[in-house]
């Protein structure tokens, strides 16, 4: 059984280690230090950390007022109100200026689970991809998050940085993580699967049933968002037979717009979307609400084969 | 007497000379805000002329007192004081709101001497509250000062950066409220009563001082009052006039967001010469 880590909790650790070699970086929270794990930087480092209250737009704005004074800001609350409570501090007061603060939203998804769809964020990603200057990474599972946070301290301008409520498998073998550089994770020709975040784990799964059953699927693990790796994109779309994409968020606008987005003008190829259909969220727990909206491993397997069938 | 006479002079014709800047420049751009930015030219004349720490031959000189304008839409006030105090040419004043110019319609980095684009309102307070956070983590000494409006004041952001000031202590941060009484759609009073405006931040925990934004005398003092402030923000209540120094223009809500025709601004630039 593979390691199992919540994302969170690499994150927090991650700030820690940052933060003892980089003096610069201060982290910001609106109310949720603990479920965000921004609260044991608070304890190592309280001198760079600033508790807003429940005031999402605040934090943002002053985020801004930091990193125009020279420091790179961490700030995390989660992703439903990182990304619509405070769209336009995001875009007027940070990316316009290109400053140096990195979103860090945690509990994206439907996987969110039982608080339901008013805490299922799943427009996160449409409505800061749209944004000029906003780079975008949905690691996809525990020690990848580091990997992300990492880039995000080392490269310029602001970050959305989207993490999961649950624990997530850890997967082996996905080589070298590179900023804006997707992984290619299985090799095959039939059909191409690209997944972000938690949905990485599900379709590794399908992929690994699809064998049996004779399909040999190329899995990509499309970490960053932005800026997207069309290379990879376009090569899928020219070797193999069609591309899903998976993802934990609306069809509309996130992953699979940006795929889309890429092949349409270049090398047309059809594209299945596998993500929320234009529904709201729910209660229930993570697995059963995956389930629920047809994003299991099961559901990516047949979603190939009925593919693969029909062409 | 703490100030000479013969200062207040001097900045009275310094805020004169910015008046008439606004006016040109807005004239010529055929667009702009003049109504707002004449009201608060006293205030921000005093500031950039007398009290701010900075240096424009090295805007980034880490020490600098820093100043954020959050109703940005008044920026050729802000245009008009980096000229004056030597941050870049007059002549790129007549530039304003061009394709490419350096003076955006709402301020942007890519003018020497601006930190933080706004526009949008009610986010300077709290992009003023992060630089005096920054002052703190850094052990640094200087002073935030950021000019508000009062219709702007109306954005819940505003209450929530007050809040927080308020709370974290910064007492190196100043407010600066220009109180001219009037939004594009009429009068505050009218269109959303701010009153009673000194208890509001009173009650947030913040320092209050309430002057006349056209007295020099009471600009200055206020600005001195709010250094010796300890423990909490101060913010300057300052009831001004919208559109003072242009006798047509005062409290004339049609020109908070509109330029002077040719014969209007011809008028304006003989009553500020």
């Amino acid at each position: 059984m593979a390691e199992q880590l919540y994302q969170r909790d690499v994150y927090g650790k991650t700030l820690i280690e940052l933060g003892k070699i980089n003096k610069d970086i201060v982290v910001l929270d609106a109310d949720l230090s603990s479920s965000t794990r921004t609260g044991i930087f608070a304890k190592e480092f309280p001198d760079r950390f600033f508790n807003f209250g429940v005031a999402e737009q605040n934090m943002m704005a002053a985020a801004a007022g930091l990193a125009a004074s020279g420091k790179t800001v961490f700030l995390s609350t989660f992703a439903i109100f990182a990304s619509g409570r405070a769209w336009d501090q995001v875009r007027n007061t940070i990316c316009y200026n290109n400053f140096n603060v990195k979103i860090v939203a945690t509990h994206a998804g439907i996987s969110v689970g039982p608080d339901g769809a008013s805490h299922q964020a799943l427009e996160d990603i449409a409505l800061m991809r749209v944004i000029p200057n906003m780079n975008i990474i949905a690691p996809c599972d525990g020690p990848q998050t580091a990997e992300a946070i990492k880039a995000a301290a080392e490269n310029k301008g602001p970050f959305y940085i989207r993490l999961g409520r649950p624990k997530v498998p850890t997967l082996e073998n996905k080589g070298e993580f590179k900023f804006g550089k997707a992984q290619v994770l299985t090799e095959g020709n039939d059909i191409a699967i690209i997944a972000c975040g938690i949905m990485v784990a599900e379709a590794l799964k399908a992929v690994e049933n699809l064998v049996n059953k004779g399909i040999k699927a190329r899995l990509i693990n499309m970490h960053t968002l932005r800026p997207i790796d069309t290379e990879i994109i376009l090569n899928a779309a020219r070797t193999t037979r069609g591309i899903i994409v998976c993802e934990e968020h609306t069809t509309i606008g996130g992953l699979a717009s940006s795929i889309d987005e890429v092949v349409s003008g270049n090398y047309p190829t059809k594209v299945i979307r596998m993500g929320i259909k234009n529904r709201f969220g729910q209660s229930g727990e993570p697995l059963e609400l995956l389930k629920e909206y047809n994003l299991t491993n099961v559901d990516i397997e047949k979603s190939a084969e009925d593919f693969l069938a029909n062409r | 007497m703490e100030y000479t006479q013969e200062k207040i002079n001097d900045l009275e014709q310094k805020a004169k000379r910015i008046r008439l800047l606004i006016i040109q420049m807005i004239a010529k751009a055929g667009s702009g805000h003049p109504g707002g930015s004449l009201s608060s030219t006293d205030l921000i004349a005093a500031l950039f002329f007398s009290e701010l720490k900075h240096d424009p031959k090295n805007p980034n000189w880490p020490d600098r007192d820093r100043f954020h304008m959050s109703k940005g839409h008044c920026c050729p006030l802000w245009y008009a004081v980096l000229v004056g105090t030597g941050y870049f040419s007059e002549e790129k004043l007549l530039t304003l709101r061009q394709l490419g110019s350096s003076l955006q319609g709402h301020p942007d980095r890519r003018t020497p001497g601006v930190e933080s684009a706004s526009g949008s309102l009610g986010q300077g307070l709290s992009v003023a509250l992060g630089m005096s956070l920054a002052a703190r983590i850094d052990r640094k000494d200087y002073r935030v000062y950021v000019l508000m409006g009062d219709g702007e004041i109306q954005e819940g952001n505003i209450w929530e950066a007050a809040m927080a000031a308020a709370h974290y202590k910064c007492d190196n941060l100043c407010a600066i409220l220009d109180y001219n009484g009037f939004q594009i759609d009429g009068k505050t009073c009218n269109v959303m009563n701010l009153e009673p405006i000194v208890d509001k931040w009173r009650a947030f925990g913040w320092h209050t001082i309430e002057i006349n934004g056209h007295k020099m005398k009471e600009i200055l003092s206020a600005y001195k009052e709010a250094k010796k402030i300890k423990g909490k923000p101060t913010i300057i209540i300052a009831h001004t006039i919208k559109g003072k120094g242009v006798s047509f223009m005062e409290n004339v809500c049609d020109f908070h967001g509109r330029a002077p025709t040719q014969e209007e601004s011809q008028k304006a630039l003989k009553e500020l010469t």
